[in-house]
Formats: C-alpha cells, structure tokens, sequence
C-alpha cells in the first residue's frame, strides 16, 4: 500500500512536468482563436523545449557560476512546490511532507534565485526585471499567505491535503470566505505567473516585460528549464485554484477508476480555467507598473475580507 | 451554530451580505463618479436580493415588498437620477482621488473588526440565522460614514449616505425581519425626497463656489489670494 502510494505521487510529480507545457499551448490556442488566427499547434510548446535542449548554450563572459545553477534551482524549486499539491489523489505522501506554507516558501526561494540570476550578468534589463519582480513578489505573497490561510482556518489545517479532504468531506457549503479567497488567488496568480494585466507573456525587447527581461541572457537548456520552470508555475496555480475551489472529482481512494476519474476531472477543470485565463487575457490590456500595487492591494483586501467574514459569518458563537 | 449546520438558502444569504460589504470597500476606493455609481446600485441590488432570500428562507411574506421597493429605488431610480445630475454636472469623466487609499481602506478594514467586537455581545444572545449580519451592516453604515469623511466631492459622499441607508435597511431585516411596511415606506419616501434635494443642492453649491468639491466650503473670506 505505501509503496503504491509512493508510486503514485512520483507518477502525479512527473504528471506536473509532463503536463506543464500543453497547458501553456492550450491557452497560447485559445487565445489565438478568440483573435481570429490559427495559431500555432497545441504541442508547440513541447517542441520548443526539445529545440532549445539541443540547442548550444552560451554564457555571458561576466556570468558567475550562480548564473549557471540558477535555472537548475529554479526548476527544481518549482517542481518541489507543485508536488505538494494534489493533482489526481489526496492523501498521498508527498502532500503529507509539505504543506502550503513550505510552497509558498520553496516559489519565493526559485523567485530569489531568478532575480539573483536576472542580476548576475550585469545588464540593464536583467536588473530591471529583477527588481520588478521582487516588487511584484512583495505584494503578492502577503495576500497569497493570507488567502491561504483563510482556506487553512476552515480546514483547521494548513496541509492543503486536509484542506480539499475536508471540503469534500462538508459537500456543497457556500462559504464567503471561500468566494472571497477565490478571488484573491486568482489576482495574485496572474501577477505570480507574468500574466497580462501584469506582465505579458508574449513580449519581447520592450521596456515593459518583467519575467523576461530576467531570462534575457539564458540560451540552450538553461533558457528551456527556465521556460519550463514557468509552465509548471502555471500549472501549479491552475491545479490550486482548480482542486482547493472545485475539488469535486478527485480521488479519494487510490484505485484506478477513482484515479482515472480524477485525471479526467482535473483535465477539464483545467480545460476550462485555461479558457478562461485566455479570454481574461484578451479582454484586458496589461496595466503600468505603477498600477499594479493598487491591482495587489485588492488582492490583498479581498484576502483579509475572506478572513474577517470566515471570523464574523461562518464560526459563530 | 456553525455554517456547515445552516440550509443553503441561510448561507446563500451570508455569502450576499458579505458581497454587499465588498461592495462598499468599491464605493470607498472607486475614483470615478460613474463607476461608484455603478457600485451603488449593485449594493442595492444585492441588499434586495438579501431581503428576497431572507423572505424566502423565513417564510416572511412582507419582505418581498421590501425587496421589490428597495430593487426599484436603490437599484433603479437613485442611480439613474445620479447618472442624470452627473451628467448635466458634466462630471462623467470626473476623478476624485483618495488623499491616501491604502490607509482610508485598512481604515476601514479596521471599522469592520470594531463593528464585529460591538456586535459580539449581541451574537451571544442567539437571534435567528441573520444575526451574525448584523456586524456586516455595522460595517456598511460606518464605511459609508468614512467615505463621507474622506471624499471631498459632494456626489461621492451623497452616494456615501446612501449607503449608509443601505447597511441601515440590511440591519432592520437582518435582526428583526424587516421594519413595519409604514417605517419602511415613509424611509424610502425620505431617501427619494433627498435624492431630490441633494440634486438641488449640487447646482446651488456649483453655482456659488463653481466646483463640488466641499472643501471649498470651509473658507469664510471671499479674498483673492485665500481661493487658489
């Protein structure tokens, strides 16, 4: 039994980084589509990684060799994070090493060594991005910490395991503090992951991009952990916001039809909020930077509404 | 009494008294005029949709008249007479920024706490399903009050007032099922007739000192130097 259960998270930890860029294509897809092109196909993110894997990798003569393990730092970092967060089953052992507080701290640590890495070489943009990241982080990771901990109230447990456990366990419950900590994730997700009232993904050479202004000087593999280390941030978010909200489907029991169903689940689910991101992503225009405290600080209002109204509405005297 | 115990309509109630919070931290922070307006009579709307499901979950048959009155007026009436006078102002494109907007909020944050610690002995005494409402629309009376503290610009704290009488409406039907149908009308005549005479007011105040913004009030002399 436990070492089925072991088997398991391995396959879910492997799951995340083989899932990682076709959920990147399917929004790059949806996207293309909501503006009248064809785009390019849902694989092509797969195929840019395996591109740049061959491709030779050059290193910027000031470069130290931190600027060399960063990206392996980063990935792996990220990769850790996402492990701990149920994907197809609760109650496996990887979610019981972890809980959401060490995510928070294994994505602020790949942050600290992107930012270092986007410094390292020297360059104007590289510290730029650096140090807009970091403002971005600053802002974030409070009403992140916050909303989480919201969840973590209801659950009386900050193992996000035992959060989705005992939100199925309660069934359908309308929470505000829940509506409230929905709302404040998905702000901080879209800042967290570079997306576009943030930063836009598909920039390149202007003044306003932030994550890749970072990246600039990486070529060869190191630019594909990079990029890879950013899908699974993605997918991190997504499967979070996905399986804490909507947990419905997941496997609470490791068989394989409860697993087959729960890969199922969490594939539409993602499907779905993929689309959704895609079509956020169209309607709106990426704000300036100097907007985006005020854009964190309703991140970090709706998360302290979420608090207040689980103490006020939901526990009672 | 824990949320898990309560029937779904009771938490569908919560979840939109907490919802009509939120919407009073938008009218608090909102820079535009017709954007707050807006704000406003989403609040409304969703103090009436409260009362409507509160008369559901109840069976209280009178206070789907509150909330078709309140639908009317608050969503309907008193935002589209707002839209009008802004609109004759010509102040639709107008922006009234916050001195401070992080601090007026967490101020805010604050009055939400202090409503809570006012209402806790309150919330002892067992009421009925609402009461832990009763705190929330504190909050919305003494945010409303705080805007009418921080914004200078006379239609934004009209709308403060108005919701005000927003958090008040959702009191009355939160801890008593509602007020008498003859206090609930005469109150809606009361906001009406000073919607009226707000509008009014607007064009004797733009008349004499040829802003909204009240400030502009406190000064006494008529002196040259004292108006910029």
């Amino acid at each position: 039994m436990n070492a089925t259960a072991w088997l398991l998270a391995i396959a879910q930890a492997l799951l995340y980084v083989a899932l990682a860029p076709l959920l990147v294509g399917w929004v790059r897809k949806v996207k293309a589509r909501l503006q009248n092109r064809r785009g390019p196909p849902l694989l092509q993110a797969y195929r840019d990684l395996y591109k740049l894997f061959g491709k030779e990798t050059r290193v910027a003569h000031t470069a130290s060799p931190l600027f060399r393990a960063a990206p392996y730092v980063v990935f792996i970092a990220t990769w850790l994070a996402a492990m701990a967060i149920p994907l197809l089953a609760v109650d496996l052992p990887t979610a019981a090493i972890a809980d959401i507080i060490v995510v928070v701290g294994l994505l602020a640590l790949a942050r600290f060594f992107l930012a270092l890495a986007g410094m390292d070489v020297g360059t104007a943009f590289g510290g730029m991005g650096a140090s807009r990241e970091m403002l971005i982080a600053a802002l974030a990771e409070p009403a992140m910490l916050m909303a989480v901990f919201t969840l973590a109230m209801t659950a009386h447990s900050t193992n996000l395991s035992s959060v989705v456990d005992a939100h199925l366990a309660a069934g359908l419950v309308l929470r505000p503090s829940y509506l409230f900590a929905l709302g404040a994730l998905l702000l901080v997700a879209l800042a967290e992951t570079g997306r576009i009232p943030v930063d836009n993904p598909a920039t390149h050479l202007e003044l306003t991009m932030v994550h890749e202004a970072m990246i600039l000087e990486y070529s060869g593999r190191h630019l594909a952990l990079m990029e890879w280390a950013a899908q699974i941030k993605l997918l991190l978010y997504g499967v979070l916001i996905v399986n804490v909200f909507l947990p419905w489907g997941i496997a609470r029991e490791l068989l394989p039809a409860d697993l087959g169903l729960g890969f199922a689940a969490v594939v539409v689910k993602l499907l779905l909020l993929g689309a959704v991101l895609a079509v956020g992503e169209t309607v709106l225009a990426k704000m300036r930077l100097f907007r985006v405290p005020a854009f964190l600080n309703l991140a970090l209002l709706l998360a302290l509404l979420g608090l207040l109204g689980h103490v006020i509405l939901e526990v009672g005297a | 009494m824990s949320i898990t115990t309560l029937p779904l309509l009771q938490q569908l109630v919560l979840v939109l008294a907490a919802i009509v919070l939120f919407t009073s931290f938008v009218l608090l922070a909102q820079a535009r005029l017709v954007s707050a307006i807006h704000a406003f009579a989403w609040q409304g709307a969703l103090t009436a949709a409260a009362t409507a499901v509160v008369a559901v979950a109840g069976h209280e048959p009178h206070l789907y008249f509150s909330a078709a009155l309140t639908f009317l007026l608050k969503a309907l009436l008193i935002p589209w007479m707002l839209h009008r006078l802004v609109a004759r102002l010509a102040l639709d494109r107008h922006v009234d920024l916050l001195r401070h907007p992080a601090l007026v909020v967490m101020a805010a944050v604050a009055l939400v706490i202090f409503s809570y610690w006012l209402v806790l002995p309150m919330v002892r005494l067992e009421l009925a399903f609402t009461r832990n409402i009763v705190a929330i629309s504190l909050a919305v009376v003494l945010i409303g009050l705080l805007m009418m503290v921080f914004r200078q610009q006379a239609v934004a704290q009209v709308l403060g007032f108005m919701s005000m009488e927003n958090g008040l409406f959702l009191a009355a039907v939160s801890a008593t099922g509602g007020m008498p149908l003859v206090v609930e009308l005469g109150v809606a005549f009361d906001v009406l007739v000073a919607m009226v005479l707000f509008g009014v007011f607007f064009f004797q105040i733009r008349d004499s000192i040829d802003t909204l913004d009240v400030d502009r009030l406190n000064r006494l002399t008529e002196s040259l130097e004292d108006e910029r």
